[in-house]
């Protein structure tokens, strides 16, 4: 009788450590496939990172060096994003901060920046320096893709950021200030005069052109 | 240019942003419908804002797209 009990005992014992590690392969499973669906979603985004990493990095080589740091911090790191938040913002914050980290922001907050061009400015230039064409669909077609990317890479930092998380990125203020770690009113504030500065210097390529 | 086009000027990004309060917008358009300066300037913004993301949109190479998926954890 006493040796069937402690067998009994013996045997809920196993039971108990089968059931335990039965939990454990769940639970491991469970994060490894939590972990792959992670990664695909992450890798599913990459293009419409690299569409904003390209100009938030000051070139080719630099975007896609961030890119691959980016990534394999995001892989390392998957256990702190939380399910259904924005995980383009999440990778570009990331992103964000790894540019800062690598010490490419030189160009530090303008305060001797020339007084950028109203907003009227460039459509007046562009228009002036036409054959008299009116339709402003042909007036922005004087400017060529290589005038943009050189304009757009000449927008300071600061400025060009906002720029491009929110007008090529199509991130809400909301969103650029907090990948920024910045208020919303300064990512507004910066937009503002950021798209003056790169009308600015549109309309100086466009003047180099027709000189 | 007098006032009321500098203060349209002003309201052009707020405008293209759609963060104009209804009373401000609706100011802002009334002043359009009637101001041809200001309407080919906002046409023009409205154009160059669509021409700029399409000038700087670079496709990520094929390559990259490879050395990201590379970097995947592989399961124990």
């Amino acid at each position: 009788m006493a040796a069937a009990v402690g067998e009994g005992v013996v045997l809920a014992g196993t039971v108990a450590h089968m059931e335990a590690d039965a939990e454990e392969a769940q639970r491991l499973a469970t994060e490894a496939r939590d972990r792959i669906r992670f990664e695909e979603d992450a890798l599913a985004l990459s293009d419409q990172v690299y569409r904003v990493a390209r100009h938030l990095a000051s070139s080719r080589e630099d975007a896609d060096e961030l890119m691959q740091e980016t990534y394999a911090r995001a892989f390392r790191s998957w256990r702190s994003f939380q399910p259904g938040t924005n995980m383009r913002a999440w990778l570009l914050r990331i992103l964000t901060n790894l540019n800062i980290d690598r010490g490419r922001r030189q160009q530090r907050a303008p305060q001797m920046q020339p007084l950028e061009a109203n907003d009227y400015f460039l459509y007046d230039r562009l228009s002036e320096d036409g054959d008299g064409v009116s339709d402003e669909d042909r007036v922005v077609e004087r400017l060529s893709q290589d005038d943009i990317v050189t304009a757009l890479s000449a927008v300071p930092h600061d400025f060009r950021d906002v720029i491009v998380l929110v007008d090529l990125g199509d991130f809400s203020y909301a969103d650029a200030a907090q990948i920024l770690d910045i208020p919303v009113g300064t990512v507004m504030s910066r937009l503002h005069r950021g798209r003056r500065i790169l009308k600015r210097e549109l309309a100086e390529s466009a003047l180099e052109e027709a000189t | 240019m007098n006032d009321p086009c500098a203060h349209c000027e002003e309201m052009m990004q707020p405008y293209m942003d759609h963060i104009l309060t209804d009373e401000e917008m609706a100011q802002a358009e009334a002043h359009l419908a009637r101001c041809e300066y200001c309407r080919k300037r906002y046409k023009f913004e409205q154009s160059l804002r669509i021409y700029v993301r399409k000038a700087a949109t670079e496709q990520m190479p094929a390559e990259l797209r490879q050395k990201l998926a590379a970097l995947r954890i592989p399961l124990e």
